[in-house]
């Protein structure tokens, strides 16, 4: 489901005398569908800007990243809007939304916006909030408000509102307690065997080991390795 | 809803579009494809020709060069050549243009509900109870209270006369929204208020739009794909995540870490 071969990634900065920073070389990743891998090595490694460039938030200098057909390396903004929408999910560490928006609606809009009608759309983003301990009555107030660990629940409940068929995750499990953590590792558990291939960097050694097939360090994707 | 992205003909294509201003560049070879449901974005300092651009392509301005092809039934109809009736009749009906002064874009000394059923009665609408109940349809849409339909707009705050411009443009269904710095000028809360709307709008109606800001976080929020300009040329173009995030252009480079962050 999601393939990258020979990836490499250079930063270049035309204000600081134009330094050009390779960060990346000769990158390579399988994952099926039904396979949870885990991107691990140092802080700095390289797993975030891996995960960027997969989601193409990154462009990369060379090399290709296939999600099923589409080569996000070399895909138009629409097709990667496109895949977005139907095939790639990301829950990343922080929620962006537009102010004022309720919560109800934030988690259903991944539904709403490949055709799923409001009723139903709704109905599934309650069922994730209530799963995921958000108080009722908060659904229809805007998550801008929120704490910090309301608000990386309501991403989570987005990032699962739609069944995508591959799925980054970073660090879904951060900071959150005990029955949470639960929740979130279950909802993983869930989509994996669904059949979603995942990419997820997982701090937390236990949830790496619960769910994942392998491990993927990073690190020797540096470029002065692979040099 | 039906997924608009499954269209496989572009909504707007523009090429090599130029406008001079006697020897001065107003924007220079811009060229690019809008779909159907999407919202580009133009961001740019002052002078960077993303307002001259906007009017070039809203047929504002004359060009100096260039084509706007804006697909008509399935035609792709050259809006720059097109006779000035039929480039009117486009501006009333498949088109609305949303000013960054509200004053430039309603009538400031007729009522609101007469602001919103004015675009209705040109295009064909005469039944008077219908005209007022989409007008009070759509000024309550826009979140403005609907016992101020017959207030003039002279009376309204700065971001109830932007959300009247808007019921006022989109009143008519339109397929293509332009959009000149939409938030400039409004308090942060009406902004995200307006921004909300807007959002909501789009969505709902599978309306495609091109705002031109100098607010990345407008963009950010709104875009799907972004264009850089500088000195009348598009020095960057792509998603807008991409283009903010990893910025390739020196000018984004230094755009995006101008920003304070909040």
């Amino acid at each position: 489901m999601i393939r990258i071969e020979n990836l490499s990634k250079t930063f270049t900065l035309h204000n600081q005398g134009s330094a050009v920073i390779p960060v990346m070389a000769k990158a390579h990743l399988s994952v099926a569908p039904g396979e949870c891998v885990a991107l691990t090595g140092s802080s700095g490694a390289g797993k975030s800007t891996l995960m960027r460039m997969i989601y193409g938030n990154y462009l990369a200098a060379a090399g290709s990243i296939h999600i099923g057909e589409t080569d996000i390396v070399t895909a138009t903004p629409r097709e990667i809007l496109r895949l977005r929408r139907h095939t790639l999910g990301y829950v990343s560490q922080f929620l962006r939304v537009v102010p004022r928006v309720p919560t109800r609606e934030v988690v259903a809009e991944p539904l709403l916006v490949t055709g799923t009608g409001r009723q139903d759309a709704f109905a599934r983003a309650e069922s994730l909030l209530a799963r995921l301990n958000i108080p009722e009555r908060l659904w229809s107030l805007s998550p801008t408000t929120f704490s910090g660990g309301e608000q990386q629940r309501v991403n989570i409940a987005r990032g699962f509102a739609y069944d995508y068929p591959a799925l980054l995750l970073d660090e879904p499990t951060a900071s959150l307690d005990a029955q949470n953590r639960e929740t979130v590792l279950r909802l993983i558990e869930e989509a994996r065997d669904r059949g979603a291939a995942i990419v997820g960097i997982f701090h937390d050694e236990a949830a790496r080991e619960r769910l994942c097939d392998r491990e993927v360090d990073v690190t020797a994707f540096r470029p002065e390795r692979a040099a | 809803m039906k997924d608009m992205s499954v269209q496989d003909r572009p909504l707007l294509r523009v090429e090599g579009l130029t406008k001079f201003y006697g020897g001065r560049i107003g924007c220079e070879g811009v060229g690019f494809d809008l779909w159907p449901g999407e919202v580009m974005g133009i961001v740019g300092e002052s002078g960077s020709g993303k307002t001259t651009l906007l009017n070039c392509l809203a047929g504002h301005l004359a060009p100096d060069a260039g084509r706007v092809l804006f697909d008509l039934d399935g035609e792709a109809v050259d809006t720059v050549t097109m006779s000035e009736p039929a480039r009117r009749k486009l501006g009333r009906t498949d088109w609305a243009f949303v000013h960054q002064h509200a004053a430039d874009g309603l009538r400031m000394n007729v009522s609101a509900g007469g602001n919103v059923g004015e675009r209705l009665m040109a295009v064909g609408a005469r039944h008077y109870g219908d005209i007022r109940a989409s007008a009070l349809d759509w000024i309550e849409r826009v979140e403005i209270p609907g016992d101020r339909i017959d207030d003039r707009p002279t009376a309204f705050s700065g971001g109830m006369r932007q959300r009247l411009q808007i019921a006022r443009n989109l009143v008519t269904g339109p397929r293509l929204v332009f959009m000149d710095e939409p938030t400039g000028g409004l308090d942060v809360s009406v902004q995200a208020r307006l921004l909300d709307l807007l959002r909501g709008l789009v969505r709902e109606m599978g309306l495609s739009a091109i705002i031109v800001t100098h607010d990345l976080a407008v963009v950010r929020l709104l875009a799907d794909r972004l264009m850089v300009m500088k000195d009348g040329h598009v020095v960057e173009t792509g998603l807008t995540d991409q283009v903010l995030d990893d910025p390739q252009h020196g000018y984004t480079q230094l755009l995006v870490s101008s920003v304070l962050q909040v």
